[in-house]
């Protein structure tokens, strides 16, 4: 690949300072620099969700104006969605797959950079939405039409930064299948790829089927709005429904976007830390792949209360509850990979541990949601909040955190504090399930979402909830120090610092060489 | 583990998970009013069941790992990584586990689809933000007026205690007669709007320039007390939906006081000119 030799020329003399960071085309730097925006945004979104979840605490408005609430709330979800746990995967799968696959970097090394660098222009554009007249888009993180024709300049940003991000996402994508089809070493093939890069390449080829398809449904909103097109305007002879179908169509692939990634973190720290082979490799792969296929014909799950016609919904349930099939294929063989080990409980293995847990009830509360009947109790209520945090911060968040602890040595080549990460496991555990688990009781007492006031039955729930978010929110600062610690000084790591690894990445020295492998290392 | 203590362990989350069942309206659905309702309540309490049955199963198994398999008891790792049998069985029992829940609903849904035959229907219609009703066909037809949130703005800016129904109150309910199908159409005036009553076990998008439909028989006289579901801007929590439920003769009355009241308002403006 002539674009690595280029970079592998210069890797002595590259620019120090701050242009290290501006210029730099070297996959482990712009992983760096993902995880860190993906840090910083996940810091905002948790402002935001402090918010919330404050004028939340009692009944009555106290804090938030309802129109400044429903800000809060869209914001936070963009934000999570598309500036934290999205990049999050993007550095992870940055820093990781060239090592894991014997590459020496990414095959579109300037390219990375772009799809880097789109990202802060994107997040500012949220955040600064804030603060121009009419203010930040309120119309939810769907942002449904006709309310999101309504908006002011701050849904215009919003647009403009769905654009950006989706850019963005394309790019990384391609140059993930690019490098991982076109980059391991010699001797591995498909079937011996680890399943991190294995999610991931089929996590990337559902980011390059739905993200064009996000962007087509926000420009047809953008010329709703100002240029006189009527896609979702009745008046005009559009459809509302239409918008809710399109952006689902990419809405759905979307939160497996969000997980797939997680499933293979998962699937690389259980077998490390039983000291066991992965249980199932080849179901596992045919696992991620059927529920990648099956995600791109369920999205009007998210449409049970439009009014679809019987068999409509009834197609959407069945093919809604099949996914529950692969997904529980996985969990099994992550039990299964447990059994019989010898397991040792680090932190990246207890944040597996937390995941499988936490996910298996999101993934039950999705089972309830599929069926129809209930669903349409449960629709957008804190039923449904509950539901999908189960699966994003306690599925998504969690396997990230397990898997900065777990690469965190190999990275900086030095020990984080063990003591006080197995804290913050706990505390987020604890703090997480007081804040969400009763949200599943509001949502059945029949408390809707994306409401700045409730009546007094809910009052008790409610208070729990924000105390356990506050909680949880307050935790997470404690990642950051440890974070910190361990990159200023901190016990000096081994190469492979624990003993059941047996990816690539811990045949490298700690920490890893600015280029991983000058020369491919060749599996047997 | 012992398995004494496992035992213990199954028994006390199944009471736990029983007694919080009795609480309902706190802890699960509200009772329900209506057949759908009660298909609803029911089936969720079912696969409630069965998650629970699966969760003890698998984390039962796994906790019992994550004890006795561990280094620190000196456990030594077996080397095991596939089973094809073991594979097809668990990839076939949940498919048949979830043929077991589609199978009500997929009835369910049926039921709920059949708006036909219906006694009265009633459009509700949707605005930014209150509700507006029209009785189109059946008894009280022709009658219309708007509901909309009637908590006193202090209320909500804790200038004044809060009262019983806080947020949950409007200044005209939506009131039919006990026994009888109801059709409601839906559809909007300017954004959706959902209208959601989840005694009745309904809910349903109300779309601008569409319409579409629900049925509800209520079982019960009474008051019944919901949401909008979709959000609609500024005031989308505070237009709730309140449906009153009369015996026929009630509202008989009802209607004929409403059609009473409407005339004399048409008189007054005749008289006017
Ligand atoms: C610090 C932990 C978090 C807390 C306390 C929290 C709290 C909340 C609350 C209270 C809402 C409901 C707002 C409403 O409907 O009125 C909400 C919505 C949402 N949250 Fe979170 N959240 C957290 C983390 C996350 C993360 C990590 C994600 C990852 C993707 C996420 C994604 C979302 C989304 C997509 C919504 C829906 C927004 C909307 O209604 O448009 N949240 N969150
Ligand atoms: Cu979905
Ligand atoms: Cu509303």
């Amino acid at each position: 690949m002539a674009v690595v030799q280029d970079v592998h020329g210069h890797h002595d003399h590259h620019p120090s300072g701050i242009m290290r960071w501006v210029t730099t085309t070297n996959h482990k730097d712009i992983g760096t620099m993902y995880l860190w925006f993906s840090f910083a945004m996940f810091l905002t979104g948790g402002f935001l969700a402090m918010g919330i979840r404050a004028e939340l605490f009692m009944p009555g408005i106290q804090i938030l104006e309802p129109e400044l609430f429903n800000s809060f709330t869209t914001l936070h979800g963009l934000i999570m969605v598309f500036g934290a746990i999205m990049p999050a995967f993007v550095g992870l799968a940055n820093w990781q797959v060239p090592m894991m696959i014997g590459a020496p970097d990414m095959a579109f090394a300037r390219m990375n950079n772009w799809s880097f660098w789109l990202l802060p222009v994107a997040g500012s554009l949220l955040i600064s939405s804030f603060f121009v007249p009419g203010g930040a888009a309120a119309g939810g993180w769907t942002f449904y039409p006709p309310l999101s024709a309504q908006g002011g300049l701050g849904v215009d940003m919003m647009i403009f930064a769905i654009h950006i991000l989706g850019a963005s996402s394309i790019m990384g994508a391609i140059n993930i299948i690019t490098t991982i089809l076109n980059m391991r070493a010699p001797g591995m093939t498909l079937m011996k790829m680890p399943m991190f890069v294995w999610t991931w390449l089929i996590t990337a080829y559902l980011l390059v089927l739905v993200m064009p398809v996000l962007a087509g449904t926000v420009t047809m909103l953008l010329t709703d709005r100002h240029f006189g097109t009527s896609f979702f305007n009745a008046a005009g002879g559009g459809d509302p429904v239409l918008f809710q179908h399109v952006f689902w169509f990419f809405g759905h692939p979307e939160v497996y976007i969000m997980i797939l990634p997680a499933f293979g973190i998962v699937s690389e720290i259980i077998p490390t830390f039983s000291r066991k082979p992965l249980f199932g490799y080849s179901s596992m792969v045919y696992a991620t792949a059927s529920i990648a296929i099956l995600s791109c014909v369920v999205w009007a799950h998210h449409m049970f209360t439009v009014g679809m016609p019987a068999v409509g919904q009834l197609f959407f349930m069945y093919a809604t509850m099949l996914i529950a099939v692969p997904t529980g294929v996985k969990v099994f063989n992550w039990t299964a990979t447990m059994w019989r080990g010898s397991m040792t409980f680090e932190t990246p293995m207890l944040f597996s541990i937390g995941f499988i847990f936490l996910f298996v009830i999101g993934g039950f509360s999705g089972v309830v949601c599929a069926i129809v009947p209930i669903d349409i109790q449960v629709q957008d209520t804190y039923y449904v909040i509950a539901h999908f945090h189960y699966v994003l911060v306690s599925g998504a968040l969690f396997a990230i955190f397990a898997g900065v602890y777990y690469w965190l040595p190999k990275w900086c080549g030095r020990m984080y504090d063990e003591k006080l990460a197995k804290m913050h496991f706990w505390l987020s555990m604890i703090f997480f399930n007081v804040a969400f688990f009763v949200q599943h009781f509001l949502g059945l007492a029949g408390m809707p979402r994306r409401i700045p006031d409730y009546s007094l039955q809910f009052a008790d729930f409610n208070m729990i909830s924000s105390i356990g978010a506050f909680g949880f929110g307050l935790s997470q600062l404690l990642f950051l120090y440890i974070v910190i610690k361990c990159i200023r000084g901190g016990e000096k790591a081994a190469d492979k610092p624990w003993d059941g690894g047996t990816t690539l990445e811990w045949t490298l020295p700690s920490p890893a060489p600015y280029h991983s492998f000058e020369t491919p290392p060749v599996i047997k | 583990m012992s398995s004494k203590s496992v035992m213990t362990l199954v028994g006390s989350v199944a009471l736990a998970f029983y007694s919080s069942m009795a609480f309902s309206s706190k802890y699960n659905f509200q009772e329900p009013q209506s057949v759908i309702a009660q298909d609803i309540y029911d089936q969720h309490i079912w696969a409630l069941w069965i998650c629970l049955a699966i969760f003890v199963g698998v984390f039962g198994v796994m906790f019992y790992s994550i004890v006795k398999h561990r280094k620190s008891v000196g456990y030594k790792a077996a080397n095991f990584h596939h089973s094809t049998t073991v594979e097809v069985i668990w990839t076939t029992i949940p498919l048949l586990i979830l043929v077991a829940m589609a199978y009500p609903a997929t009835k369910t849904v049926i039921a709920m689809k059949d708006t036909s035959a219906s006694d009265i229907t009633i459009k509700a219609t949707g605005y930014q933000w209150m509700w507006g009703y029209d009785y189109l066909q059946g008894e009280g037809e022709g009658i219309s007026f708007y509901s909309k949130l009637s908590t006193p703005p202090a209320q909500v800016t804790n200038k004044e205690p809060k009262g019983e129904n806080y947020l949950l109150e409007v200044d005209n309910n939506l009131v039919v007669p006990v026994g009888k199908k109801i059709r409601v159409i839906t559809t909007a005036n300017d954004v959706l709007h959902a209208w959601w009553v989840p005694a009745f076990g309904v809910k349903q998008d109300a779309i601008p320039g569409f319409i579409r439909d629900l049925w509800f028989t209520a079982d019960k006289p009474g008051l019944y007390r919901g949401q909008c579901a979709e959000l609609c801007g500024k005031d989308h929590g505070f237009m709730p939906i309140v449906v009153e439920v009369l015996e026929q003769e009630k509202y008989a009355q009802w209607v004929a006081d409403k059609q009473k009241a409407s005339a004399a308002v048409v008189t007054t403006a005749a008289v006017g000119n």
